[in-house]
């Protein structure tokens, strides 16, 4: 793998930049793999890496439907944070944000992750309870989180209104200065390359059709380029994994929704954080190119359309204009849509299924970015070793059925 | 956005409708004795089809009625709707 230095700038500045060498090889599928992973998202690119890196397994392919990066990988709106309730859910998100602090160099990769800041704002007396209470459960977990009255989640944001005659006034916000956002494409782009130079292949229009098994146990998959034998196959494929799992013939406990975003035209460097509102549904921060990256929440039926009801982005820009009233002469320039699979406590999936052999990492709903090296890292060791890592233990497909559910649901029920 | 026509009042825009969620989910008949993967199916497995979806909608904001609708959840086209209690279209299933 060529390494990315200023030096290696230097030198192919020198040459016109016409030697830099492929980020990653297109190979051909093998005729069987120790290990497969359908979807080449975050989550099953950062899988593939951590098997080599982690576990000196890389006789792994990830296979890919479409282009590596083009699901909700490179369709969400980058919001890094792990102020999350439960302490499952505080363990995993923070076991993610310690990642992605060393993310860069460790993928020799700039993944532009930027500790700005994400600030939840309270509108009435029960966010402001909620909020207060989130904090202390927050701390105890180890998990920073601050109080902020109204005058200083205003400096802290300075386009913030904190009219006290608004509709929804702001009380006050709970402020995790350790999230942020994060460069999401190069997210994908950094894992491919790093597992692809440890020998994993990493196979993109090639769609799994089918998952073979034989007496209870998994032994490949069918793709559109023929059938590939492996001893372990693992789910990685976000909206589609229900689809993907009924191909075993194991049912899952999710649907799958449109959930879409918007971007501004770009303007000059003016929103220094993250801003979230769980009350009039808005979140918003801005790229380094200078949009105002807003998203919208999800449309209310199940669909792959890829593509939401236009209702759902007027909605959020509504509520956007009332915390900015700044920004209303601002144009958007584009909106899109992801399928993403939503389970009933809002909690991912990660872990064994009925088929010996077959695992699956899915259920991230509208928050999963955020939590992608942590949940590769995590996933890589079950997969490795065939028992779930201690972290993502409680995540187990199996909770619906014992009861024992981690409802995130109940605390935050937003799409972030 | 979708033009849902009710069966009552005709064609009208999805913003006035609440999606009810998966249609023919039966609660279980004798909850006591049911195992807990009959409870699991009942309240969390889902569908969730890439294709023909059968589906409750409520005319919240309208008649205030439910009906069944038949989707495709890969074009979002309407395919069919009929009542409350009645089996999905058999030519559908
Ligand atoms: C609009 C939007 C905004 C969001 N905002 C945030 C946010 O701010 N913060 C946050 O933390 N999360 C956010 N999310 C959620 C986040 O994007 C996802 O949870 C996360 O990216 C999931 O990663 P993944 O790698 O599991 O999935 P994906 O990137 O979707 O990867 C799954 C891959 O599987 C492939 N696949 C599917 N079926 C098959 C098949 N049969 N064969 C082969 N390949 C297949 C797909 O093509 C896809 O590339 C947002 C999502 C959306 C849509
Ligand atoms: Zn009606």
């Amino acid at each position: 793998m060529q390494r990315y230095s200023i030096f290696s700038l230097a030198r192919n500045a020198l040459t016109g930049h016409k030697h830099w060498q492929e980020a990653w090889r297109s190979p051909e599928p093998q005729p069987a793999y120790d290990t497969l992973i359908i979807g080449a998202g975050g989550h099953g690119l950062g899988t593939a890496y951590y098997l080599a890196k982690e576990h000196g397994l890389s006789n792994v392919a990830v296979l890919e439907k479409g282009w590596l990066g083009g699901g909700n990988t490179g369709r969400n709106t980058t919001i890094i944070r792990s102020n999350y309730l439960y302490d499952e859910s505080a363990a995993l998100y923070d076991h993610s944000v310690k990642l992605w602090e060393g993310l860069s160099q460790e993928l020799n990769y700039n993944v532009m992750f930027s500790q700005r800041g994400v600030m939840m704002l309270a509108h009435n007396v029960h966010d402001v309870q909620v909020l207060e209470r989130h904090i202390y459960s927050h701390r105890l977990n180890g998990v920073d989180n601050e109080w902020l009255t109204p005058e200083e989640a205003k400096a802290f944001c300075p386009p913030l209104s904190i009219d006290r005659g608004a509709r929804y006034p702001v009380m006050g916000a709970a402020l995790q200065r350790r999230g942020g956002t994060a460069r999401h494409d190069a997210v994908a782009w950094g894992y491919a390359r790093g597992a692809d130079a440890r020998g994993v292949d990493i196979i993109q229009n090639c769609a799994v059709t089918g998952i073979r098994t034989e007496a209870g146990r998994v032994v490949g998959v069918e793709t559109e380029k023929g059938f590939i034998r492996a001893k372990k196959v693992a789910v990685v494929a976000a909206g589609h994994s229900s689809h993907v799992m009924a191909m075993a013939g194991v049912r899952m406990p999710l649907e799958s929704v449109p959930l879409q975003a918007l971007v501004s035209e770009p303007v000059k460097p003016i929103f220094p954080c993250v801003v979230m509102s769980n009350s009039v549904h808005a979140y918003i921060s801005q790229s380094d190119k200078g949009e105002l990256v807003i998203g919208a929440g999800t449309d209310q039926y199940v669909s792959y359309s890829q593509r939401g009801g236009m209702q759902i982005p007027e909605h959020t820009l509504e509520a956007i204009l009332e915390l900015f009233p700044i920004f209303s002469r601002m144009s958007m320039l584009r909106q899109w849509g992801g399928t993403v699979d939503v389970t009933p406590d809002r909690s991912p999936i990660i872990g064994k299924t009925p088929v010996d052999g077959l695992y699956v990492n899915c259920g991230w709903g509208t928050g999963g970015f955020k939590a992608t090296p942590g949940s590769a890292h995590v996933f890589a060791h079950t997969l490795a070793t065939g028992e779930p890592h201690p972290i993502n233990a409680p995540f187990t497909l199996d909770r619906f059925k014992t009861g024992r559910l981690i409802d995130e649901a109940a605390a935050a029920a937003v799409a972030h | 956005m979708l033009l849902i026509p009710c069966p009552f009042c005709g064609e009208r825009a999805e913003i006035e409708f609440r999606c009810g969620g998966e249609a023919h989910i039966a609660r279980p008949a004798n909850p006591e004795s049911e195992t807990d993967d009959a409870w699991r199916d009942y309240l969390f497995v889902r569908r969730s089809p890439k294709g023909v979806h059968f589906e409750r909608w409520n005319h919240s904001h309208g008649c205030q009625r439910w009906f069944n609708v038949a989707r495709d959840t890969v074009s979002d086209e309407i395919l069919a709707v009929y009542p409350m209690g009645e089996a999905a279209p058999e030519k559908l299933r």
